[in-house]
């Protein structure tokens, strides 16, 4: 892939998301502003409620260099089909729409969306950065919280041991769906999930990320351990999410 | 694709409420249509979904997988200056509740069509107001409709003052369920080229392109929250201005139109007025001829605008009646009509002081005779100002109810 290795992984003064307000050592703006970095500008972004689009545009101050756009929370794929509508329908050439979408505003109350857009095979790709929780509101429990996780609505007590449900298997559901790609990355290893965006980039309709995030703040780990942090996952998701990333074309 | 333009039809067509808005929404040539069906709706976007089969209509058209979807799809679209049509219905409506905000807020010039239908519990299908009405807060324009013919032409006219620079406010067309959207009536379908020299492409500086990258739909805070909703707040009380100007520029070009924000039917020197909206108002403009044969001075007030509210208009209006009766097909739980709320609200600031009454009826589909809106005027003669609290009247209510 020489376009990823092209990439400078470090900070450029050309960057497509750059004086945002996330914390020290937030995974979900590293997976936000690499894909982009691999997008470039020609690019319609989409965040639903939650942490980027908390930190990515708080009104005057707007650190997209591309056109970005707040969808509702449980619309970032309907938005987004929206938005491939308009650009078929306008007849757009040379462009890229991507959503970033937390692992609740993905595999809860967006679930319904991203499947009807999957189904439509809709000219997009959609990137569930999952740091295991909704940390935006903090650090509540969400679909993707695995199994005995400890958050702020599932707490470890003498009647509770952290959260009760697995995590659900979000690739899977998707992949289920007859998807055009889907693919799993973290960020700790950075030219992994460029090589992934860049797939998604040529990819004919639907593109899937599943891409682990680590989040400082709410898993109470260093800003510096992010890309160290593996999650608190059972063995099947380390799996997926590690080094060897399971990437599956249907 | 290229997509044959329609001649005008010699004759008037025979559709119904729901095919008339079809056919203003495919005269007014979207771009992208989101919808998901919903009773009494369907037939909008079934109509739509046929031409676009058949190659009459050039639409990229979404199979979304909910209303709020919908709506969804249309702000994203909608986004990118391309002009957008939905339609809905009730629970539907209510499901959209979130987007309906974020629609205005983003000054989404959408234009949807909204089947007024009762909300459960209990389940009912059949129609009332009480779902476009809950949601009058919404930043929406909200339009209502008498008849198939005005259904077609106000479609038109919506996407030309939902896109009006001065306005940029979505526009919601609402249309009695069953008794509007399933009555057939002869309606005039103009020619495809008059139509386009009305309503010609939509054009905004006010959108996400890809020569101009820009942010939408940001995040506000406290220190510039209000202005933008003080924004929103001026354009859409301009639309009253421009939903005017734009009906008599249509009434120029097609040779109909419909009278703005309200249609007083004999109300000069009237001294009982009933104030309607939507199709009831048909029988009430029958009665008010009967009782005027009569020698009583009674009047009809129809409002064609929700929102923005045409205050001035309705004061004017009803600067001579004695007695003035609200009718329509809602309630605000815990208080009364949320038409008659705001048309006392209105009066408040009238000279006039007029003893009030509210009749609600026609709640989950449940017929409004002639002699109901008759006994409604011969109730108001005798109306008196009433204590508070007991201004609202249920129309027909079952003695065992």
């Amino acid at each position: 892939m020489a376009e990823a290795a092209r990439l400078k992984l470090a900070l450029s003064d050309d960057e497509p998301f750059l004086g945002h307000k996330a914390c020290a050592g937030c995974g979900g703006s590293l997976a936000v502003r690499l894909a982009l970095k691999v997008l470039g500008e020609r690019t319609f972004v989409v965040l639903p409620a939650g942490c980027m689009s908390a930190v990515g545009f708080l009104y005057p101050q707007l650190a997209f260099g591309c056109n970005a756009i707040i969808s509702t929370f449980a619309g970032t794929a309907s938005m987004m089909s929206g938005i491939a509508a308009a650009a078929r329908a306008l007849k757009l050439r040379d462009y890229h729409v991507v959503g970033f979408a937390g692992d609740g505003g993905t595999a809860d109350i967006g679930l319904q969306a991203l499947s009807g857009a999957i189904d439509r095979h809709e000219n997009f790709i959609y990137i569930c950065y999952d740091n295991e929780a909704y940390m935006n509101t903090g650090v509540q429990k969400s679909g993707l919280t695995p199994f005995g996780a400890r958050t702020t609505t599932s707490p470890v007590g003498p009647h509770a041991a952290g959260a009760r449900s697995r995590k659900k298997d979000i690739f899977e559901i998707v992949a289920a769906h007859g998807i055009d790609y889907a693919a799993t990355a973290t960020v700790a290893h950075a030219h992994d999930y460029i090589r992934k965006v860049e797939r998604a980039r040529t990819t004919v309709g639907t593109s899937f990320l599943h891409v682990l995030a680590p989040c400082p703040t709410g898993w109470g780990i260093e800003t510096s351990e992010t890309l160290a942090a593996r999650g608190f996952s059972p063995c099947e998701q380390q799996t997926r999410l590690g080094a060897s990333a399971a990437c599956r074309m249907t | 694709m290229s997509v044959e333009a329609t001649a005008r039809q010699p004759q008037p067509l025979f559709m119904s409420g729901n095919e008339a808005v079809a056919w203003g929404a495919r005269l007014a040539r979207p771009h992208v249509i989101a919808a998901y069906p919903i009773t009494p709706q369907t037939v909008v976007i079934e109509r739509l979904a046929e031409w676009v089969a058949e190659g009459k209509l050039d639409t990229e058209f979404l199979h979304v997988e909910s209303e709020h979807s919908a709506l969804s799809a249309c702000m994203g679209a909608s986004a990118l200056g391309a002009r957008t049509f939905t339609a809905t219905s009730s629970q539907g409506l209510l499901y959209m509740a979130e987007c309906l905000q974020y629609a205005s807020g983003g000054r989404f010039p959408i234009v949807m069509m909204n089947a007024n239908r009762a909300l459960a519990l209990p389940w009912n299908i059949y129609g009332d107001q009480q779902d476009s009405l809950a949601v009058l807060s919404s930043g929406w324009i909200q339009i209502y409709i008498e008849d198939a013919q005005e259904a077609l032409d106000m479609t038109i006219q919506g996407f030309a003052i939902a896109e009006h620079a001065e306005v940029l406010t979505p526009v919601m067309l609402n249309l009695d369920g069953f008794v509007l959207t399933h009555t057939y009536e002869p309606v005039d379908v103009p020619a495809q080229a008059d139509v386009d020299a009305f309503l010609p492409p939509f054009r905004t500086p006010s959108k996400m392109s890809l020569e101009a990258p820009t942010s939408m739909g940001f995040t506000a805070g406290p220190a510039h929250y209000t202005e933008f909703k003080v924004q929103q707040h001026r354009a859409i009380l301009r639309a009253e201005r421009v939903a005017s100007e734009v009906d008599q520029e249509f009434g120029r070009r097609f040779g109909r139109s419909y009278g703005g924000a309200v249609v007083p039917y004999r109300c000069e020197g009237a001294d009982v007025v009933l104030v309607t909206l939507g199709s009831v108002a048909g029988i009430v403009r029958e009665t008010v001829d009967k009782l005027r044969a009569r020698g009583v001075a009674a009047g009809m007030l129809k409002l064609r605008l929700m929102r923005p509210f045409p205050e001035r208009e309705i004061v004017q209006a009803l600067s001579t009646a004695r007695f003035v009766g609200v009718l329509e097909k809602d309630v605000s739980f815990g208080y009364r009509g949320a038409v008659f709320s705001e048309v006392s609200s209105a009066l408040a600031g009238s000279a006039a002081r007029p003893a009030l009454l509210n009749f609600v009826a026609g709640l989950g589909g449940r017929d409004i005779s002639r002699n109901d809106v008759e006994q409604m005027f011969v109730e108001l003669q005798s109306a008196t100002v009433r204590p508070l609290g007991e201004q609202v009247r249920f129309v027909g209510v079952n003695s065992n109810g």
